[in-house]
């Protein structure tokens, strides 16, 4: 039996009313590892911010486990799930750590990554994108990166930010101009 | 439980055309510069994205599942029960599967600063609710049927009555945020975000059918609406078979 999945429809303007109780700023809710706090904006494709989007992270823990069986009682015990709502000014940020490294197959591990969904009023369908660490000699040999465009790669990996343990990562939802910020690469899923 | 398989990734096939929405859909103002321009990638599905996150009955709030019973008073609007079962592709229940919804009241306002529509709040209904699905992925809430309300698209631009809802299934990749619809109502053929979904099997999916069976009898009409979310791939298909 295969039945039609359901149709995507926008977020509309007013998701808050319904998606505000899962927002929060704190992704890895206790799990141990290296501090991080990501910051960004999320841009469209005349690079002006969208204030009225939000995003969700999903990640391994510090030792690259998913933690998935246990039912969370709030958004504070979802270790590795955040759902975090654009500022008036298209930013977000949220703290959590950086995962380990996860199995790609039997054989192969990925970098270290974090799966980021997106969405917004004005998009249909939810885009879904990653996010990998600067610095990462694993990023070259990672499965998935190497399917992406060489070219295109950058847009997938955070860069430094301006204090310590802080990475800084903007997510361009299209590119018009040759000179414009490139365009984040989104997957199909 | 900690996830730790290693099964190898497999690639999804394509969604038939037209069931679900282009990312750039001319007519809906909104996702013209919201819509990637470039190639999206074809992602495997690893081990990152065949999990997520679980939420269990802790997470929810008395009344949650009863938009008509989290004030003092009744809101202003037709009572209604919602009802379905979310599967997933292969026809199984997604069981603990969290659901979110939100909504317009009966005036066609949502409570919500950005909503300027110059129709009276109630002082009486949120308009949000959350349910977890049963172990046959079965779902319900009461509520008040939402009106419809104008909106900036274009000329005389108004939406249909809907609700929106948001799911989350066996793995992250199974979200799906979507909206339902009515039977029968005439902004159906107008509305560019419902006719973004551009095969009319793809649409109907997402009109509610009037249930009288579960109607309550001198209180409230009854809707079914079934929801059909992408699994995890558990059972690996044969190539050519889907």
């Amino acid at each position: 039996m295969s039945l039609p999945l359901s149709g995507s429809q926008t977020v509309g303007p007013y998701f808050s009313i319904g998606l505000l109780p899962l927002c929060t700023e704190e992704v890895a809710c206790g799990a141990q590892g290296e501090a991080i706090i990501v910051e960004g904006h999320l841009l469209d494709g005349e690079g002006v911010p969208v204030p009225d989007g939000f995003l969700e992270i999903w990640q391994a823990d510090g030792s690259g486990q998913y933690i998935s069986g246990k039912p969370a009682s709030s958004v504070g015990e979802a270790v590795g799930f955040g759902r975090i709502k654009t500022g008036p000014d298209g930013g977000f940020r949220f703290k959590t750590i950086k995962p380990g490294a996860v199995p790609y197959d039997a054989e192969r591990l990925q970098a270290p990554h974090l799966v980021v969904l997106v969405f917004m009023r004005g998009l249909l369908r939810n885009l879904v994108t990653r996010l990998y660490f600067p610095e990462e000699p694993s990023n070259l040999t990672d499965p998935i990166l190497q399917l992406v465009p060489g070219e295109r790669r950058s847009t997938l990996i955070a860069q430094a930010g301006s204090k310590p343990g802080t990475l800084h990562w903007d997510i361009v939802m299209q590119q018009q101009e040759a000179n414009a910020k490139p365009e984040t690469v989104f997957f199909a899923w | 439980m900690l996830e730790t398989e290693t099964r190898s990734p497999q690639i999804r096939p394509e969604d038939p055309p037209g069931s679900q929405p282009d990312y750039c859909y001319p007519p809906y103002a909104s996702s013209v510069l919201r819509a990637p321009s470039q190639p999206l990638v074809v992602l495997p599905h690893t081990l990152s994205e065949r999990t997520g996150p679980v939420f269990g009955h802790g997470l929810l709030q008395p009344n949650d599942n009863d938009l008509t019973a989290q004030h003092a008073g009744q809101p202003l609007g037709e009572r209604m029960l919602v009802h379905g079962r979310v599967l997933d592709e292969d026809g199984r229940p997604v069981r603990s599967a969290l659901v979110e919804v939100w909504q317009a009241n009966a005036a066609g306002r949502y409570l919500h600063k950005v909503d300027q529509h110059d129709a009276p709040l109630d002082p009486n209904f949120s308009g949000a609710g959350r349910v977890i699905t049963d172990d046959q992925g079965r779902y319900q809430f009461r509520t008040i049927k939402p009106g419809a309300y104008p909106w900036g698209n274009h000329y005389n631009a108004w939406r249909p009555q809907h609700i929106h809802f948001s799911l989350f299934g066996a793995g992250i990749l199974s979200r799906l945020v979507t909206q339902m619809y009515f039977p029968s109502d005439p902004l159906h053929a107008l509305d560019p975000i419902f006719n973004s979904i551009t095969d009319p099997r793809a649409r109907e999916r997402l009109i509610a059918r009037f249930d009288i069976e579960k109607t309550e009898p001198a209180f409230a009409l009854a809707y079914e609406f079934n929801i059909v979310l992408r699994g995890t791939n558990d059972t690996p298909f044969e190539e050519g078979k889907r």
